[in-house]
């Protein structure tokens, strides 16, 4: 009951981080250092006179959205990018395979399938009908996002299994390189959200989960604020991502509940009886609870990284708005601009782990929770 | 909208991966890592504790020294008090004995001398009475013509015999 009261605590945490951060953030804009914000202002100037006419939501969304390709660049009028392949199965032609270099950036037709410029699939392929409507395909395609899906497993299995070696060598060795920055974070999970959470027993069948996710979310969080190639893609602030690894807690939670915790569900004891019959009020309280966790679990990682991004986002674009309107305005407003997206940048970098830990506190709560035994009840 | 719905593609492609990085994980990385950890805290766990046992019988042995070393101490005084007695007590009986012995021998000396002296006087006494016999037959032999002279002389012996 003790880790119950404090998962409604977690959320004003997150709220008292937020708003002390931003009070830092305007500190940190009155003393920014003038020699840093002049350099990046000169890039920011020629990026601002090739862009024609300058849209927000468009610049946000192409980024923090999946895409077909990587784009890296845009030099005058051409796009640098790295072309993906495109896997779509079509139930009216079949399966098809092709780079997306094909698609040159969504401005062309290939094979009958065309990349949606506007309505209900924006930025998504779509197969084109006879009639000229929009079909979406099952669509299987290696995205920006799943590439960046692949290049961080990669990374997290070379980091892992390279220090899981040092281990396995010689483990009254002292920790060093790699291992060091490691042992700390994961003796931390281990003692201080699975040990207290699961209890002493059984937290060490989960270990391997809470550790897993904790690691995964962390550096892909990383990755995501890396601006150029093997980061900057939004993977977990992608509700797909974050849905399976949710459905994961849910479904161990569920595999791992005890005998209690299906009784408790259903017929909770010392609740008066009016509020089970006839109409089973906290019956469908409790078993809402059951779905409600890892929705929430899902939307608030999706929402905190995609939050930061579209934030961090827009403190930049204000520089091109401001220059559209006259081009001294964009080089005032870049001193605040670079000065906050650059505070926003060390505010993700707390958001990162903050987000990892809160996601593996929780899962390993629901976990606790569901192998709780309530033998004290009469 | 598009933004809060999960895109099947990605699902698929998150799921299939996100399983195999958690069976890799799971059975090449935190077995070894987790094991190695919990070896580690249990090696330096009972290192310290067998540094404390090491210790606390250095301690007890160092006691157990001191208790042996003046144990011997003790032992060498006692050796040594009762070496000088026996010195001592050696040293008292030879001399009582050497005194009873010469006292003995001087004792022996004296009984013997006395003996000698008595069988001496004896024999002088025998030999004494064998001269006078001797002398008294010489004197008698030449004295003996005069009758006179015969009873003056056995009057002088007998006067001399009642002086004796």
């Amino acid at each position: 009951m003790r880790y119950r009261q404090f998962t409604t605590f977690v959320p004003q945490i997150n709220a008292m981080i937020r708003f002390f951060t931003s009070l830092l953030l305007v500190l940190f804009a009155l003393t920014a250092s003038p020699n840093l914000l002049k350099a990046n202002e000169e890039h920011e100037l020629s990026d601002s006179v090739s862009t024609k006419k300058f849209n927000t939501g468009d610049l946000i969304f192409n980024h923090i959205k999946d895409s077909y390709e990587w784009h890296i660049a845009t030099v005058g009028h051409t796009h640098i990018s790295i072309p993906l392949p495109v896997m779509v199965y079509s139930q009216h032609s079949g399966f098809h395979c092709f780079m997306s270099g094909k698609l040159h950036h969504g401005t062309e037709s290939f094979d009958g399938f065309r990349i949606a410029a506007e309505g209900k699939y924006q930025r998504k392929l779509v197969e084109i009908m006879a009639d000229g409507t929009e079909v979406r395909p099952w669509d299987f395609s290696i995205t920006k996002n799943v590439t960046s899906l692949f290049i961080s497993i990669l990374l997290i299995l070379i980091i892992f299994l390279s220090v899981a070696k040092r281990y396995r060598d010689n483990f009254a060795r002292a920790p060093k390189g790699l291992q060091s920055w490691l042992e700390p974070v994961v003796i931390f999970i281990c003692d201080d959200i699975a040990k207290p959470s699961i209890g002493k027993e059984k937290y060490q069948r989960y270990l391997p989960f809470l550790l897993t996710i904790f690691f995964f979310i962390f550096i892909n969080n990383l990755m995501g604020l890396v601006p150029f190639f093997p980061g900057g893609a939004n993977l977990t602030g992608d509700i797909s991502v974050t849905l399976v690894l949710a459905l994961f807690t849910f479904v161990i939670t569920s595999f791992s509940g005890s005998r209690d915790y299906w009784v408790h569900l259903v017929n909770a004891p010392g609740i008066p009886l009016w509020l089970k019959l006839p109409l089973p009020l906290m019956p469908i309280v409790e078993i809402m609870g059951v779905f409600i966790k890892p929705f929430v679990l899902t939307i608030r990682l999706f929402a905190n990284i995609t939050a930061g991004h579209i934030v961090a986002l827009g403190f930049y674009s204000l520089i091109f708005i401001f220059a559209e309107k006259s081009i001294i305005a964009g080089y005032g407003i870049s001193v605040l601009s670079i000065a906050f997206t650059v505070f926003m940048g060390i505010l993700e970098l707390l958001v990162a782990f903050i987000q990892a830990y809160v996601f593996t506190l929780l899962s390993a709560l629901y976990i606790g929770l569901a192998l709780e035994k309530h033998e004290h009840h009469a | 909208m598009g933004l809060v719905m999960p895109e099947f593609g990605l699902f698929f492609w998150m799921l299939l991966s996100f399983s195999i990085l958690l069976f890799l994980l799971k059975r090449f990385a935190w077995g070894p890592i987790l094991k190695g950890l919990a070896d580690r805290e249990m090696s330096i766990e009972e290192a310290l504790k067998s540094a404390e046992n090491a210790k606390e019988e250095m301690l007890n042995l160092q006691a157990g020294n001191e208790k042996i070393l003046k144990k011997a101490i003790f032992e060498r005084e006692t050796i040594v008090k009762e070496a000088r007695e026996l010195k001592e007590s050696i040293i008292r009986d030879a001399r009582n004995e050497a005194t009873i012995e010469a006292n003995k021998v001087m004792d022996h000396a004296r009984a013997s001398i006395e003996r000698e002296r008595i069988a001496a006087i004896s024999e002088i006494k025998s030999l004494i009475a064998n001269f006078s016999v001797e002398i008294a037959e010489r004197i008698l032999q030449e004295k003996l013509a005069d009758e006179s002279k015969q009873k003056e002389l056995i009057q002088n012996y007998i006067d001399q015999i009642n002086l004796n």
